[in-house]
């Protein structure tokens, strides 16, 4: 067991290493097989280590190396392995091996495929450690480390401006996160003394509601911490107000966008509230603004994704928006509905992704769904994928039995908010109201992209600035007289939409009452608490599991009413009045400019930040460095021509009068001390 | 104390200087043996010196491999590294050959008396770390700066006269203060052995103008706001080599002050200034930050992200914490690492383009994958990230400073988000998109020689980034008795009004 953790770690370091350094020497064939090889490897002992411990409890670590030592600082390289982390594991190596086998495909006519194999390879293996973690810097090494993985990705295609523009954006935004996380972990280890999860979490309950000293003001220790480390989840998260490098990051190719910013990476920052929920629970404070944040991002990114045109920015703000359920979840207590919706999510939203791919694969590149249409006939497969993807993401399923995956992680979600009694039920309110957003906008993906007339053809290919690049060798094949008629991908691109299809029809039927319970059994007896042992903490006061399952039969309605008003809307929209959608534009103008702008808080970010901090580094540089600091200077030497007249004609005039310098203070101070000695 | 019977310092320290006299007896035309003779030299210093670092006995916090000689009567030629000097001394050896190979094909000028100036300057840098006489100490801590003038002032680049000027005027005032506070020194200890006077206890009202006396000169040396315009002007008009020892090496030479005499020796003093520094550092980190983010040339933006990058030096040292020092001192043995890389992947480009000029690149990784590769390593460890040794040391100063300070550590967090800001856009300006330029059509990337300097530095940038162990284990002892030593200082001071 402790071997196959540690090769489920390092497998994808091994492949990354190999197909980075050798690559060129390999090929890249080899180079794609290895990587995918080793990752198909590491999926299946997830898969086992996860059904030993999920259902045989074992927990145990897995010491590798010393790391950081200093006076009572002690942290080490450690695999952590309990059930939190197994289904982790399993959910990234899953996704992982699937988008590698899919990049093979998806990639083919990319001239540096070791080096893209190389970087998710090395994606996966940071986010491994991430969710091995058993200390909050070994979290932080692989927060960051995805990060650079997300950043690599993101500007793959280093020609494009706008990829390279995305690339930095999301890795200062994720930085601006991280600023709160590090405070967060030097807080910690100032009140805890260790940054070792185990030390932090039993210290922590001594600590509950005494104040600290933060910033001159006295805070409530665990609430300040709390909210500090849910700053770093808000950056790697996408959550509201840090949430506009996701969108922006589309401009990774495709399997990196289904990867990382969707299943897994984006998904940290749950990871992380989930994993730390000793130190939540004891902060209710906190947790109310986890609530607050989740369920305004999952309705503001949902009320963006209406009026998106670029298929992959529309599931780009359905990430968004449901993270935020994610959130939502563990603000309200229910950390494992939270990882249940993390799991589920994870298979469709994959799907969702790599469908689009498969979209954009066959229309040569092309991302509008403006030019899009009746593809179904054409990419029937692809669109048999994508469905089943719609389906998992809307919540199909008859209200209290059965249904695709997102409908029993999502909904168990919506009851949860509910449950909880936020003040006027906003919570619960927001999150219906996003999943009637969602169903409409994912119909409308469906309905421009597969059934609506066509509007694509050779002519009227409009190739956009965000659009990936076409790659000479496709030129090629249009110039040999193929035509544009889009055509279904290879098989090595539909196995893993199978793979994940599957996962999005079966993740809710078969792990519902292990991951979130029954509500039947009461206490120890619920088969939730055995599955996830002492992984997730709950509060003494914290039923929400069991009160969600204890409320008004309405309730239970609310997201199957909403699933449906969304798909009739859309339906109404996009098949049976096609006019409708730009005559709504027209008269909700601003309202819809609101949302097609993104709520305008880009330009607000480069007004408020971006733009000054420029100006105040060129400020300081002219102004301060230049004429304040450099001016006092060479006015207080007003002999600076003097000086310099002298210099040109003996170029190392001043070395000779600083030696001189140097040896009549030396001269001095042995004058001194002999008379010194003398006087003694 | 222990007094070894080989003086392996003295033999590390002195050989480089042998090395410079066998240069100076060649003919004026023997350009290559030159090279060769410098290299040898400062590649057997390197190797001399290795067993100081295994030879090291890691539990022992007091000054090891001692040599006392006497030299000019109550001044004794004294000799020793502790915990906090050692490494310092294999940094300064390390870098050496490293110098010398990465000025093999820049300079054509004068060759000869380019080698001597790095070889005479090797052994004053490695004199700084191992004197414990202040006389000696003061001899080598000046010395250092005239082949320094040489370097910048005769291989240098178009303002080279402007920039050792201000170098100079600079310094000037910081040494003249620092000799009459050694002058005090000795007339209140009666010695200028340092160990004797690290546990000499100086007035409380004497230690505040001691203390100033000596801060003139390291807060020069570090640099530290606002006494840090002299090192981008110094920087840009040094060669390669130069600004690697500059930043590599010079820099510390403060750092290794403040350590050496501020904290031992003037303990209250250092309690009393500590907010003063801890207002400058989190000024110059996030200052220089925003400055940085502004530049249009190379090194100048490596120069200020080297003062931002020392502002979390000061700010570890005067924590007081553990965490603090030991964070201090591996960020400077980083830093000394990794700005040197930095200045040296410039030098790789400047070599072929002969300009800084940022906007004179662009898609460089179109031609140069490995110098991208390179380059992207120590942009990452510039900008801290975890898994490399650019981390620890933000990591451990932040830390020890959030214990010392909220306000602080609040502050100079900010530098993580600034640092991943100018760091990112200038690779992006430089690496990243379509080589457009036609002067840059021909650009070839690194070769042997070039990769053979840079492969060391990207493996103890990773090394040291995920087991830093061999560093911290050394610091250890002597930074826990410098801490306990200035704990019990204040202890004492504070009980006595």
């Amino acid at each position: 067991m402790q071997n196959a953790a540690l090769l489920i770690v390092f497998l994808p370091l091994a492949g990354a290493l190999i197909a980075g350094f050798f690559g060129r020497v390999l090929g890249e064939r080899p180079s794609e097989v290895v990587t995918t090889a080793f990752l198909l490897l590491a999926a299946i002992l997830s898969w086992w280590v996860f059904t030993q411990v999920g259902f045989g409890h074992a927990v145990f670590k897995v010491p590798v190396m010393r790391w950081i030592t200093s006076g009572d600082l002690d942290v080490n390289w450690t695999l952590r392995v309990d059930t939190l982390t197994a289904v982790m594991l399993v959910v990234v190596t899953t996704v992982s091996s699937l988008v590698h086998l899919y990049s093979i495909g998806y990639m083919a006519e990319d001239d540096s495929r070791q080096r893209f194999f190389a970087y998710l390879s090395l994606f996966t293996f940071a986010m491994l450690m991430l969710v091995t973690a058993d200390n909050l810097l070994q979290m932080f090494f692989g927060w960051e480390g995805v990060g650079l993985a997300s950043y690599l990705l993101i500007g793959f295609w280093y020609k494009k401006p706008s990829a390279n523009a995305a690339a930095i954006k999301a890795f200062v935004v994720n930085r601006v996160g991280d600023f709160g996380f590090a405070l967060g972990i030097f807080g910690l280890f100032a009140v805890c003394g260790s940054i070792n999860l185990d030390q932090i979490f039993g210290a922590v309950p001594a600590l509950a509601g005494k104040p600290f000293e933060f910033l001159g003001y006295q805070v409530d220790t665990l609430t300040c911490l709390a909210l500090l480390l849910f700053m770093g989840a808000m950056g790697k998260s996408a959550q509201f107000l840090l949430h506009t490098w996701l969108p922006d990051a589309m401009e990774g190719p495709t399997p990196v966008s289904a990867l990382i910013h969707a299943a897994t990476m984006v998904t940290a920052g749950v990871f992380m509230v989930a994993r730390l929920s000793p130190v939540f629970e004891l902060a209710p404070e906190a947790l109310k603004f986890v609530t607050f944040i989740g369920a305004l991002t999952a309705f503001f990114a949902a009320t963006v994704g209406l009026v998106q045109n670029d298929i992959k920015r529309v599931i780009a703000y359905s990430t968004c928006s449901q993270l935020g359920y994610m959130f939502v979840a563990c603000g309200v207590g229910a950390y494992t509905a939270g990882i249940f919706h993390l799991f589920t999510h994870a298979f469709f939203k994959a799907l969702l992704f790599l469908g689009a791919g498969s979209v954009i694969h066959a229309m040569h590149h092309e991302q509008d769904m403006r030019n899009m249409g009746g593809l179904q006939k054409l990419i029937p497969k692809t669109w048999a994928m994508m469905l089943i993807g719609t389906l998992a993401l809307t919540g199909v399923g008859i209200p209290g039995w059965i249904g695709f995956a997102g409908f029993h992680s999502k909904d168990a979600i919506i009851e949860s908010a509910y449950a909880a009694h936020t003040p006027n039920n906003y919570a619960f309110w927001a999150l219906v109201i996003a999943a009637f957003m969602t169903s409409f906008y994912s119909w409308r993906l469906m309905f421009m992209t597969f059934h609506q007339p066509a509007r694509w053809g050779a002519d009227h290919a409009v190739h956009d600035e965000h659009a990936e690049p076409a790659t000479a060798s496709d030129h090629a094949h249009d110039d040999h007289g193929h035509d544009h008629t889009p055509r279904e991908s290879p098989l090595v691109m539909l196995v893993p939409l199978y793979g994940l299809a599957a996962g999005a029809v079966l993740a809710g039927v078969v792990f519902t009452k292990y991951f979130i319970g029954t509500g039947h059994g009461h206490g120890e007896a619920d088969p939730y608490k055995a599955f996830w042992g002492p992984s997730i903490t709950e509060g003494a006061h914290n039923h929400i599991l069991h009160a969600m399952h204890e409320i008004p039969h309405w309730v239970g309605f609310a997201p199957f009413v909403a699933m449906l008003a969304g798909l009739g809307l859309a339906y109404v929209y996009y098949i049976r009045s096609p006019w409708l959608p730009a005559a709504t534009a027209r008269t909700f103008r601003p309202l819809y400019l609101f949302f097609l702008n993104r709520w305008y808080i880009d330009e607000l970010y480069d007004f408020l930040f971006v733009r000054p901090a420029f100006a105040i580094g060129r400020a300081l540089w002219k102004g301060g460095d230049g004429t304040v600091i450099d001016g006092t200077i060479d006015g207080t030497a007003s002999t600076v021509g003097w000086f310099t007249g002298r210099a040109v004609r003996f170029q190392t005039g001043y070395v000779y009068n600083y030696a001189f310098v140097m040896l009549i203070g030396v001269a001095a101070i042995l004058t001194y001390m002999i008379a010194g000695g003398v006087g003694r | 104390m222990n007094v070894s019977n080989t003086p392996i310092l003295s033999f590390v320290t002195f050989l480089p200087l042998l090395g410079a006299a066998f240069i100076a007896m060649l003919h004026n035309d023997a350009k290559g043996n030159a090279r060769w003779i410098a290299l040898w030299t400062t590649l057997l210093t390197f190797l001399i010196s290795i067993p100081i670092w295994t030879g090291f006995d890691k539990s022992n916090a007091g000054f090891q491999f001692v040599e006392n000689a006497a030299w000019l009567g109550t001044i004794k030629y004294k000799m020793g590294v502790d915990g906090i000097s050692m490494l310092f001394v294999i940094l300064t050896t390390f870098l050496m050959p490293l110098c010398i190979l990465a000025s093999w094909e820049s300079v054509q000028e004068r060759v000869k008396e380019y080698m001597i100036a790095f070889l005479v300057l090797e052994t004053l840098m490695l004199g700084v770390f191992c004197a414990l006489d202040l006389i000696l100490f003061y001899l080598f801590f000046e010395a250092v700066l005239i082949p320094m003038f040489l370097i910048i002032g005769i291989w240098g680049g178009k303002r080279r006269i402007y920039a050792s000027f201000k170098f100079f005027l600079y310094t000037l005032l910081g040494s003249v203060l620092m000799l009459l506070a050694m002058m005090a020194m000795y007339w209140q200890g009666g010695t200028t052995d340092i160990p004797t006077l690290m546990s000499t206890k100086f007035p409380v009202q004497m230690q505040s103008w001691l203390w100033l006396a000596f801060f003139a000169s390291f807060a020069v040396k570090m640099p530290m706001w606002p006494v840090h315009t002299w090192l981008p002007d110094a920087h840009v008009e040094a060669p390669t080599a130069g600004s690697v020892v500059l930043a590599a090496i010079l820099l510390k030479m403060g750092g290794y002050g403040f350590l050496r005499f501020s904290l031992p020796m003037l303990p209250v003093a250092s309690h009393d200034f500590a907010p003063l520094i801890f207002a400058l550092s989190t000024v110059a980190i996030i200052y220089t930050s925003l400055v940085a983010l502004a530049q249009e040339d190379v090194k100048k933006l490596i120069a200020y992200s080297s003062v931002a990058h020392m502002g979390y030096v000061t700010m570890g040292i005067f924590t007081f914490t553990v965490q603090g020092i030991d964070g201090a001192i591996f960020q400077m043995l980083s830093h000394g690492i990794v700005s040197a890389a930095l200045f040296l992947c410039v030098g790789v480009v400047y070599d072929r383009m002969h300009t800084r000029e940022i906007s004179a690149y662009g898609g460089l990784v179109n031609r140069m994958p490995i110098y991208a590769f390179t380059l992207m390593i120590f942009t990452m460890a510039n900008v801290g990230l975890p898994g490399t040794s650019g981390f620890v040391g933000e990591f451990l100063t932040l830390l020890g400073a959030f214990q010392a300070n909220t306000w602080v550590a609040f502050l100079a967090t900010f530098g993580v988000i600034l640092s991943a800001a100018y760091a990112l856009y200038l690779y992006r300006r430089m690496i990243f998109g379509e080589l457009v330029k036609p002067s840059l059509q021909a650009i070839t990337d690194m070769g042997p020689r070039e990769i053979g300097i840079m492969a060391p530095l990207v493996a103890l940038t990773i090394l040291f980034g995920i087991y830093p162990a061999p560093i911290l284990d050394v610091t250890r002892a002597s930074v826990k008795n410098l801490v306990a030593t200035y704990q019990s200082a204040i202890k004492t001071a504070e009980a006595k009004p």
